[in-house]
């Protein structure tokens, strides 16, 4: 009797375990199968190449993706280098004090600041005060801003997970400490890093409401491509396809042919980087 | 016999833990000498003093002497990397770096502006016996290694900076009788240009490869002699009660 109940016990565990995943899996191939459906027949070597025309009734999304490759790439000049630098510092330099363990618990409470608060900062910050305007700058900044901490924390644990015994190994042929972080630490590190690194810009490319006041356009003429004016984004554009424009009916199918070319380089960017975990992996074996 | 390597009134301590006290002890030129103990006795921990791989722990606390000969290793005037390249050091765990094996051995000459071409990575590679399984594959990743052949290379590393001691830190713990054995012949033969001072959980070992042997306990040198002096006719009784495997 009792062998039955626990048998119908696990039997129920291992249901609502199942269930669960199931329910995730659903929603997200609703969600994919959704976008791809109404979106597919958009996809052309046109929509991607040419500018939007006739008020964005028509035409391609050029002029967005330019801004958004642009974007992303101000974005990685500004935070890699800067979040990089900081998480080397935090881990290899750093004393185990209670500044920097404040510095390390203000870093981690950044990351989980809603992406809002970065665009109002960065209006106020960059926009104004700085005065660069809403501008391709002031958003790449921003949203720079927005991809430190979680740049930070993942270069750290990178660096964590490298024993002790491999610096060691430098130091006892005589490296100095900096040598032994750039020539033995980093490249260690480097799968780590790099991953970190991919997939936090894929999030920053993806992001709407940080460069909602400091730079996206509704619609400029031509293409965009100076850091002092303003752009347009995937992202925003979607937003604005989908919620904004006058004849929405009308440009639904661009809007979904958008979210489908913004969900493919999402997507292209997260390859990228399980790409590279998998190099580094067979090489390290 | 000359003295290389020598530790006077070495105390020292981390944090509150006091854990050498008060070492006395030198190692002979051209002699392997073994450091013995239980878990816990401070023999790393006085071996790591002389290459100053403390220096890495902030609370580490060390006073007294260390000299390489008539070298200060503490004095501020002479750089740590001089000192560590002067008395390399093979660790517990093979530790390669994740480079090529060429770049293993080279690396450490680059840094300290040496020659590092390939007659040089050859001479180190056969002084640690391992050409031979590696001369074809110069360019492979250290990591694909076997595990004893990575402890050979971490000592080929060593040795192509020609120091003059070489610290090992149970160098075969880690690894199988077969290889254990080629790293035991490898250290027997190393000694005629090196001197050397090996830390060793395996009193065997101790005795197949060490001249000379000093039993620590609980951060103090209790005895040291004659290997065969040591394991034969040990004076002090905590000696002869480890020795004969009745604690450790």
């Amino acid at each position: 009797m009792l062998r039955k109940s626990q048998k119908l016990t696990s039997v129920i565990e291992w249901g609502t375990l199942l269930l669960s995943t199931l329910l995730v899996c659903f929603f997200l191939v609703v969600v994919i199968w959704e976008i791809v459906s109404k979106g597919a027949s958009q996809l052309s070597w046109e929509f991607v190449t040419q500018v939007p025309t006739d008020g964005m009734t028509k035409g391609g999304i050029l002029t967005p993706i330019i801004g958004t490759v642009l974007l992303t790439l101000i974005t990685a000049l500004f935070s890699i280098p800067f979040g990089v630098a900081c998480a080397i510092y935090l881990q290899e330099y750093a004393e185990d004090n209670w500044l920097t363990r404040t510095i390390r618990a203000s870093i981690r409470n950044l990351s989980g600041v809603p992406s809002i608060i970065y665009g109002l900062f960065g209006l106020a910050l960059f926009v104004q005060a700085l005065q660069f305007g809403t501008s391709l700058i002031a958003a790449g900044l921003t949203l720079g801003l927005l991809s430190l901490p979680y740049i930070i924390t993942t270069t750290e644990e990178a660096l964590m997970r490298i024993p002790n015994s491999t610096r060691e190994a430098a130091l006892a042929v005589g490296a100095t400490k900096f040598e032994t972080i750039k020539d033995v630490i980093i490249p260690s590190a480097m799968s780590g890093i790099l991953t970190g690194v991919v997939l936090t810009l894929s999030r920053a490319a993806g992001e709407t409401a940080p460069i909602l006041f400091t730079g996206a356009a509704f619609y400029i003429n031509g293409t965009s491509g100076f850091v002092n004016q303003e752009f347009m984004a995937l992202p925003y554009h979607l937003y604005m396809l989908s919620t904004q424009h006058q004849s929405i009916d009308e440009v639904r199918p661009i809007a979904y042919g958008t979210a489908l070319v913004l969900i493919v380089v999402v997507f292209l960017l997260n390859l990228t980087a399980f790409y590279i975990r998998y190099k580094y992996r067979k090489n390290e074996n | 016999m000359k003295t290389k390597l020598s530790a006077e009134n070495l105390n020292i301590s981390f944090g509150t833990k006091h854990v050498l006290k008060n070492v006395n002890v030198s190692f002979a030129e051209n002699e392997i000498t073994a450091l013995i103990g239980p878990s816990g006795c401070g023999k790393s921990t006085l071996l790591r003093s002389f290459n100053r791989m403390h220096d890495l722990s902030p609370d580490a606390k060390i006073s007294g002497s260390l000299k390489l000969e008539n070298l200060d290793l503490y004095s501020k005037t002479v750089p740590v990397t001089e000192i560590r390249k002067r008395i390399g050091m093979v660790f517990q765990k093979a530790n390669p770096f994740p480079k090529s094996i060429f770049d293993n051995i080279a690396y450490g000459l680059k840094i300290n502006n040496l020659p590092h071409d390939k007659g040089v990575i050859e001479k180190a590679l056969r002084e640690a016996f391992l050409w031979e399984e590696v001369k074809n594959d110069l360019k492979m990743p250290a990591t694909r290694l076997s595990g004893g052949q990575q402890q050979r290379l971490c000592i080929a590393r060593a040795v192509a900076l020609r120091p003059e001691v070489i610290l090992m830190d149970e160098p075969c713990s880690a690894l199988d009788p077969v290889s254990t054995l080629k790293i035991e012949e490898l250290i027997s033969h190393l000694k005629e240009k090196y001197t050397i001072v090996i830390v060793t959980h395996n009193m065997q070992q101790a005795q197949r490869i060490a001249d000379k042997t000093v039993f620590m306990y609980l951060g103090e040198v209790k005895e040291e002699g004659l290997t065969s002096q040591i394991f034969g006719n040990p004076v002090n009784e905590v000696t002869a009660n480890y020795i004969t495997g009745q604690f450790g």
